[in-house]
């Protein structure tokens, strides 16, 4: 085997590196577990630099989808890369963009998280295709991952629509050796011409509509024609169907034990119709194998539940979390031999802040400054500090989506709650907060917002953040009284001095902004090591 | 051939270093790898582990199925044993004898060895020492990578290309220590 065209490649440095050679001229994205790794390859790929690729970090995914949308209205190819829950907050240009449609290819990727293992929940991202009706394609594994971001670029262009390319974590987290096809030029710039076609009024959009619904038999025929898309032959009256990374799984157990069980794969959506129908049409029992919910299990199966169909929904497969091989084994029914215990003396070893990190100052102050009240809520957000929710702080009450710590805050300030104290980073602050706090000012809420301020997207690894060395004037921008925009500096020296300062601003009857700031521990030695390398 | 390896430790030991060696080396001898990593909020300080399979053929599952690991390398006694389930019956344990203790409930370390040794084949090593041997305390999970060389299917020549290759940016000097600390982890195997 001839190595040299070969990389070892994460899923999602396959789907970065596959982009820049199917000619991309951006790409925009927040970061997110599992997708951050696509930007990050592009940020510091000299390809990317060679050819021009834009790629910095964008404040949340809705401007980042934008745009997006907005290179692709200039007729050039880009890509918008997000985890699953941040297609949330992308979800109206999404959706929307599938009414405008497209001119310069655009592929959305979004990084699903079954079992949760950086998440809050396990949305799965093809609904969203599902909803906006647009094509799906789902690798499963890292080669076709590369291979797929090219024809998803063909595909946009042809079909002018966006392409939603969704990766589980455990394809976009694991490496693989990858073979690369040619490099090809980016698109000239070509904007739309048909600008009236972009205007989203009403009587404009409901023929926009009528053309996406028209669109969709040939979206149907063309995932039956799809390579990917594709049926190993076997033996017997049981298949399986298996969608996306779930083949693997299927294919493990099967060569493993010499099964010879017929396999529909499905990687490309809309559901291949007349594959599936003349699949499912041979046999009497089908186990379909979905990562993520049980989206075509469902379809397949019918309001009236046609019992042929096994899978998630009857137990043949677990409810929740991600797929396995033994899970697969299972329902494959296969008996494989009972696992090892994990010996009782093993103690979990839970995620934690890092030592010297201050945000444990910062929650230590919070604590302190919190006794004298009747009360120890403290509204919490997302990012490294949401682990304050864990002992030995116990700080934390509550995270939910980006930003949300601010206007919950607000929320529990308008129903009487005193003192309304929100916890929310940097970067989480650009990326959802703002807005937020422009309700709490002009309602003039009674809360306390701590920026825990450390100068970077900690969590996802230490990309810049948006606001940084901006918050005192964005804050007093949005009409924050002067006075109550307090800095503190979260050391154990300035403990008594913090614990002074928050009680103040508690105590005040309007909104102040504390902010507390101290660089992460894990950038300072990055910054570091840089700065003495540079001196050397 | 197919090997399939476990490499565990605390997020930030130096996992993800050992497991690129190794994907290099198999890499170069032109064999399939498949190696799933721990992104995200697990790595602050937590339990972390790396899935590697090698093989002279086609991998499917990113994931090792419980029961087929042949090797748990582990940088640290007790998560060499959160990951048994995996450990196939004929598998073989091999860590860093010092704990890594950031937990308050951490067990005692006699009564953690004494599991590992009537659990299964093991090799206790003292990475700390060997490390400090061969110049650094960083080069600890080198030290490991040498210990496991002879479980890898992998010759040790190809293993030392890897991890030329792997510290060349950093210079000779970087490289020597390192190519020590993998002889000296090496040369410790009681086989």
């Amino acid at each position: 085997m001839d190595n040299r065209d070969k990389q070892l490649l994460l899923g999602a440095e396959a789907v970065a590196q596959a982009a820049l050679d199917a000619g991309i001229s951006g790409v925009y994205a927040y970061p997110g577990t599992p997708s951050t790794e696509i930007t990050e390859y592009i940020h510091q790929s000299p390809q990317a630099k060679e050819a021009g690729v834009r790629s910095t970090w964008s404040a949340n995914e809705k401007t980042a989808y934008e745009a997006a949308l907005g290179m692709s209205y200039a007729g050039k190819r880009s890509m918008v890369c997000m985890k699953h829950v941040g297609l949330n907050v992308a979800a109206d240009a999404f959706m929307n963009s599938a009414i405008t449609g497209v001119h310069g290819g655009l592929v959305v990727v979004a990084a699903d998280d079954p079992s949760m293992h950086s998440s809050q929940n396990e949305q799965d991202s093809r609904v969203y295709g599902k909803f906006a009706m647009i094509p799906v394609m789902e690798p499963s594994n890292q080669q076709e991952a590369y291979d797929m971001v090219r024809s998803a670029f063909d595909l946009s262009e042809e079909m002018q629509l966006p392409v939603l390319l969704r990766i589980p974590t455990r394809l976009s987290h694991s490496r693989s050796v990858i073979r690369r096809s040619e490099m090809r030029p980016q698109n000239p710039l070509n904007p739309v011409t048909d600008k009236m076609g972009w205007v989203l009024l009403p009587a404009i959009a409901r023929k926009n509509y009528q053309r996406l619904i028209d669109k969709q038999p040939q979206l149907v025929a063309l995932s039956d024609a799809s390579v990917f898309n594709t049926e190993r032959p076997g033996e017997g009256d049981k298949a399986v169907i298996a969608f996306g990374i779930a083949y693997n799984y299927v294919m493990e157990v099967i060569t493993t034990y010499r099964l010879n069980i017929p396999v529909l794969k499905i990687s490309q959506y809309p559901l291949p119709e007349k594959k599936v129908r003349q699949f499912a049409e041979r046999y009497d029992l089908i186990l379909i194998a979905e990562e993520g919910y049980p989206v075509y299990e469902e379809w397949l199966k019918g309001y009236f539940g046609n019992d042929k169909f096994r899978g998630r929904l009857d137990g043949a497969l677990p409810r929740t979390g991600e797929l396995s091989p033994n899970a697969l084994a299972k329902a494959l029914g296969v008996e494989t031999a009972t696992p090892r215990d994990i010996p009782e003396i093993v103690a979990g070893r839970p995620p934690m802040l890092c030592d010297g990190c201050g945000h444990r100052d910062l929650f230590e102050a919070i604590n302190r400054a919190l006794e004298i009240y009747p009360h120890r809520h403290v509204f919490g957000d997302i990012g490294c500090y949401t682990l304050g929710a864990l002992p030995p702080y116990n700080t934390i009450s509550t995270c939910v989506d980006m930003g949300a710590a601010i206007t919950m805050a607000k929320g529990a300030a308008d129903a009487g709650m005193r003192p309304a104290v929100a916890v929310i980073g940097d970067s989480t602050f650009t990326h959802s907060g703002i807005t937020g706090l422009l309700d709490a000012v002009n309602d003039g809420s009674p809360v306390t917002f701590i920026i825990s301020d450390n100068s970077t997207t900690a969590m996802t690894g230490g990309q810049d953040s948006a606001g940084t060395g901006k918050y005192v004037d964005i804050c007093k921008g949005i009409g924050v009284n002067e006075a109550h925009i307090r800095t503190i500096i979260p050391l154990k020296k300035n403990l008594e001095q913090n614990i002074a300062v928050l009680r103040e601003e508690f105590d005040y009857e309007g909104v102040s902004v504390v902010i507390s700031q101290r660089e992460c521990v894990q950038t300072g030695v990055k910054h570091k090591k840089k700065k003495a390398q540079q001196q050397d | 051939m197919q090997k399939n390896i476990i490499i565990s430790g605390v997020g930030g030991q130096g996992i993800l270093t050992m497991a690129a060696i190794i994907d290099l080396a198999a890499m170069n001898l032109g064999l399939h790898v498949k190696q799933a990593e721990v992104h995200g909020m697990s790595q602050r300080g937590g339990a972390v582990e790396s899935h590697l399979r090698i093989s002279s053929e086609e991998i499917y599952s990113d994931l090792i199925p419980q029961g087929k690991a042949d090797v748990i390398l582990s940088l640290e006694p007790m998560e060499a044993l959160r990951y048994l389930p995996f450990l196939s019956p004929e598998g073989v344990i091999i860590t860093a004898k010092e704990p890594y203790k950031n937990i308050p409930n951490y067990p005692d370390e006699t009564e953690l060895l004494k599991t590992i040794e009537k659990t299964t084949a093991h090799v206790l090593v003292e990475a700390a020492l060997l490390a400090r041997q061969a110049g650094s305390p960083k080069t600890y999970n080198i030290v490991m990578l040498g210990a496991a060389a002879p479980y890898l299917d992998i010759a040790p020549t190809e293993l030392e290309q890897a991890i030329t290759h792997y510290f060349f940016p950093k210079g000779e000097a970087v490289v020597n220590m390192n190519l020590q600390a993998f002889r000296l982890g090496l040369s410790n195997n009681p086989n």
